[in-house]
């Protein structure tokens, strides 16, 4: 199992556009990736669980992968959040 | 058959499908699907889900080709996304619950809707989040509902609009041609919705609360605009009795249409009485005059403005205007100011909420903040009226320097135009609005700088009433006849004659036949109304002479409250219009 902290960093939040990239991004993974906010853990490569979150600009998450490639997806993740989804 | 209240504001019978806007606003029946048609319904959810899929598609295509900036592309790759994960709940719950593939998607929509505003949301992340899964939501919904009526697709079929409410934009964007009725939940006699639906001989019924749940697209309903009744899936006798009576109702107007028209608009005993018309866009000219129109006595020039993204260029205001002029074939033609700001919402400026919308920034006082819209139109004004009778009137005036600011703009861009070497009609008539009581009180006085008065009833009985004409819970305040309302029209008349304005009348009541005479009585010599209400007008007028409306008009002032008004003016026209009352 592979675990990070991040901050979503995008002045608009975790809003449709940058949920569709997550949601792509963790279906490509043999692992199961989590996005967890304030203890509640959602799939993130469900785009509805992902924007249920309401994760706006500032929230701290938890992303969790379990699996085979699991340190792989979490890093992955870490990119696009670092490179905030490439739309800022 | 199901029964529903509401007010009637726009006479007449339409039967036909229902077809219901506000999709995301629609609760549906917990209708349990039978076992044997599961599959059937999976599949036509899939077929609906498809559809979308190549919708949205061709709408990320679409927005690609056309706009650049924002990334509308993006956010629809988003709802592609959130379609697809739909799916599998939504299937589980037909399988599961036996719901309908509708009331599966609308409850799963609606638990993400409620998740996502159980918190705060003070950035308003969450509520733009909830406009994207209504807007999938409304997709999935019209690809389903297609299935079922007739009336999708732009309204192939004819079918009665039903609606929570319609803003002006979204009412001009119906096809006219195609709709047999209006059903809403909210509004009043004199909403938007109403006017319109007067103005183009369609019935309608608003103030039908869950008007809009109460009712599943593709039914057959019953609109009866006279009695403010709908019917919703009728048995076969009330469709036959319905069938009869709009056959009849269809031919009492045409009749009247046709006797009337040829006929002078002069009262019994030879007064020559104006009968103007009222329009909202320019293709109502036409019919305008179809109808017997003497000119335009009220041309509201706000639904150019809700028409396009942003406020209308001086070129298309020129055009307009001038198409009226041209379809008026030389008849006198008033062009309002826009009067915008309270109810009529105004989706290409920013009007920041006020507390009190209709005692706060509109008509005039609205156009004095917006010195380019203001600017904009006159000179558009000006420049059409090189090419016809145009008047110009100011809506919204409760000051007599309000005139004088309105007149000294108004002369500033004459002398732009004269020194661009412009054409227009230096002599243009200018004049008001009455429909404050402040202005109507002191119509005397604003007679001085003005050169006619037209009495905006809808506005001015509201304002002498204290009642908003939207609240449905207090629309019997709503009075038209009361006394106050009657003295009030009765002194700006006699304001105007002794000053020597013409005064005109261009709200509802110019145009309600129980009104007519009265009117006359107190000296009104010209009536602006919506078109199809003038060949009635004109009935009653050439049934009365001018002493008759003048001992009528005593009479009603005699009374104490609206409703011994109402009683003595409709026992009064039911021998003339027997077919109305």
């Amino acid at each position: 199992m592979a675990e990070i902290t991040l901050t979503v960093q995008n002045k608009h939040g975790l809003h449709v556009r940058p949920a569709t990239q997550l949601a792509d991004l963790a279906g490509k993974f043999k692992s199961r990736v989590e996005i967890v906010k304030d203890g509640h853990a959602v799939a993130a490569r469900s785009i509805i669980e992902l924007l249920t979150l309401a994760a706006a600009h500032g929230t701290v998450l938890t992303v969790r992968a379990e699996g085979p490639d699991a340190a792989e997806a979490v890093a992955a993740v870490e990119k696009l959040f670092t490179s905030r989804f490439g739309l800022e | 058959m199901q029964i529903l209240k509401g007010t009637p504001v726009s006479p007449g019978i339409g039967i036909g499908e229902a077809f219901v806007l506000d999709i995301e606003e629609y609760r549906l029946p917990r209708r349990a699907v039978p076992m044997e048609q599961v599959e059937a319904e999976i599949a036509r959810f899939e077929t609906a889900v498809e559809s979308v899929v190549t919708e949205i598609k061709g709408d990320i295509a679409r927005v690609e080709a056309s706009i650049a900036g924002e990334n509308l592309p993006g956010i629809f790759q988003g709802h592609l996304a959130i379609v697809r994960d739909l799916v599998a709940p939504v299937i589980e719950a037909v399988k599961k619950y036996r719901f309908t593939p509708e009331h599966a998607v609308s409850k799963k929509v609606r638990t993400i809707v409620k998740q996502l505003t159980s918190n705060e949301d003070p950035t308003g992340f969450a509520s733009r989040l909830v406009a994207d899964f209504t807007d999938v939501e409304k997709r999935l919904m019209r690809a389903l509902f297609g299935e079922r009526t007739s009336a999708r697709d732009n309204g192939r079929a004819k079918s009665v609009i039903f609606a929570r409410d319609l803003t002006p934009s979204q009412t001009i964007a119906l096809d006219r041609t195609r709709i047999l009725g209006f059903v809403t939940e909210f509004g009043g006699k004199t909403s938007h919705t109403a006017i319109l639906a007067r103005a183009q001989g369609i019935p309608a019924v608003v103030g039908i609360e869950n008007a809009t749940r109460d009712v599943s697209g593709g039914d057959i309903v019953i609109v009866d605009g006279t009695k403010g009744m709908v019917i919703v899936e009728p048995d076969e006798e009330t469709l036959r009795k319905y069938r009869a009576l709009e056959r009849n109702y269809v031919n009492f107007e045409r009749r009247t249409s046709d006797e009337m028209r040829q006929q002078p608009s002069a009262t019994a005993d030879g007064i020559q009485i104006a009968l103007l018309a009222n329009i909202e866009l320019p293709d109502e000219a036409e019919h305008a005059r179809n109808c017997g129109a003497g000119g335009i006595g009220l041309f509201r020039t706000e639904f150019m403005f809700f028409d396009a993204r942003n406020p209308p260029d001086e070129k298309t205001q020129f055009e307009a205007y001038r198409k009226v002029l041209r379809d008026m074939e030389g008849r006198p033609v008033t062009i309002r100011a826009l009067d915008i700001g309270a109810d009529k919402e105004f989706a290409s400026g920013t009007i920041a909420p006020e507390r009190n919308p209709f005692l706060g920034c509109r008509g005039i006082r609205y156009l004095f903040e917006r010195m380019d819209l203001f600017r904009t139109q006159l000179r558009a004004v000006l420049r059409a009226s090189a090419f016809g009778r145009v008047r110009i009137m100011f809506p919204m005036i409760s000051t007599l320097d309000e005139v004088k600011q309105a007149k000294a703009i108004l002369e500033d861009v004459r002398e732009e135009l004269t020194s661009e070497g412009v054409e227009f009609d230096p002599e243009i008539p200018v004049g008001i609005m009455i429909e404050v009581p402040s202005a109507a009180i002191s119509a005397d006085i604003l007679c001085s700088e003005v050169d006619f008065l037209s009495i905006g009833t809808n506005d001015l009985v509201q304002y002498v009433m204290a009642v908003d004409r939207m609240n449905e819970k207090i629309s019997s305040l709503y009075q038209p006849g009361h006394p106050s309302v009657l003295r009030l029209i009765r002194q700006v008349i006699e304001a105007g004659a002794l000053s020597e304005r013409p005064v005109s009348m261009c709200g509802e009541m110019s145009g309600d036949p129980l009104f007519t005479v009265p009117l006359l009585g107190f000296g009104l010599r010209s009536f602006s109304a919506m078109p199809t209400a003038l060949p009635t007008v004109k009935k009653v007028l050439r049934s009365v002479t001018l002493e008759e409306a003048r001992e009528v008009g005593r009479e009603v002032l005699k009374l104490q409250d609206s409703h011994h008004v109402i009683e003595f003016l409709t026992e009064r026209t039911r021998k003339i219009l027997p077919e109305m009352f």
